[in-house]
């Protein structure tokens, strides 16, 4: 039990760090790494929560299809790699308060709401099965739509993106 | 562990993104915060999927994964033809659609 909180406390505060580091540094491949850095420790936060098979998945399409396409938009994009001094708005601090405010609120409904609600520790990790019968089960219809809305992308993005 | 652990470092995670979609200027810095923002989703589901002990949380987890994917794709495709026509990606500058 302490292990796993301690493992939380660590893998949370490197990801927030991360966070931190994508929205406030002036290098967009350097953000792109850093966002690699959260995205593995989404994925490690996965596995404590014992959702293996997202984890898994997580690291496949986020570490290994996402990235590639932001450091490809990025190198298509942008011919200079260094650091760029345009990268935010010229009124960037309104972000401050307005992000601040939203995690107050946030804070104190959660803190209301699951105070000190414990998760349950005797659960075993969801298997692959379980979530395979939920999909080819009940959400059969979602899953459709959701390889129907993949293929448009694939296609809006093609003929989006190729020159005539 | 607590719930509220999760739920607390999600809502964090969600705030900076928030922060930098209001911040950014770079269409790819913007679309890398909404990553962010969806991340923080997805802890937030199979936080609560553990807690109720149902898998339903991860089928939408992993929704949300096939559909951010999409998303950054046309987002991307978006993003260049954008920098082809105007040599910039400055979202601050694609205004002629204000009213």
């Amino acid at each position: 039990m302490v292990a796993q909180n301690i493992a939380f406390g660590i893998i949370a505060a490197i990801m927030v760090v991360g966070a931190l580091r994508v929205v406030t540094v002036n290098n967009v491949v350097h953000a792109a790494l850093w966002l690699v850095l959260v995205l593995a420790g989404a994925a490690a936060q996965y596995i404590l929560l014992a959702a293996e098979f997202v984890a898994v998945t997580q690291v496949l399409v986020y570490i290994g299809a996402v990235m590639v396409l932001f450091l490809f938009g990025t190198m298509l994009t942008r011919a200079q790699l260094g650091k760029e001094k345009l990268l935010n708005n010229p009124t960037w601090y309104l972000g401050i308060p307005a992000s601040l405010l939203l995690l107050g609120v946030m804070i104190m409904a959660l803190t209301s709401s699951f105070g000190d609600e414990k998760l349950p520790t005797d659960s075993e990790l969801v298997s692959t099965q379980a979530i395979s019968d939920q999909i080819f089960g009940p959400y059969l219809l979602p899953f459709w739509a959701l390889s129907f809305v993949l293929l448009v992308a694939v296609i809006g993005a093609i003929v989006l993106a190729r020159k005539d | 562990m607590l719930v509220h652990q999760f739920l607390i470092l999600a809502a964090v995670l969600f705030c900076i993104g928030v922060y930098g979609v209001i911040a950014r200027r770079n269409a790819v810095m913007v679309l890398m915060s909404i990553e962010l923002i969806l991340n923080s989703v997805n802890i937030n589901f199979l936080a609560f999927a553990l807690r109720n002990g149902s898998v339903d949380g991860h089928v939408f987890a992993l929704y949300i994964i096939a559909v951010a994917a999409a998303e950054v794709g046309v987002g991307l495709a978006l993003v260049l033809l954008v920098y082809r026509n105007r040599k910039s990606i400055a979202l601050d500058e694609l205004s002629e659609m204000k009213g």
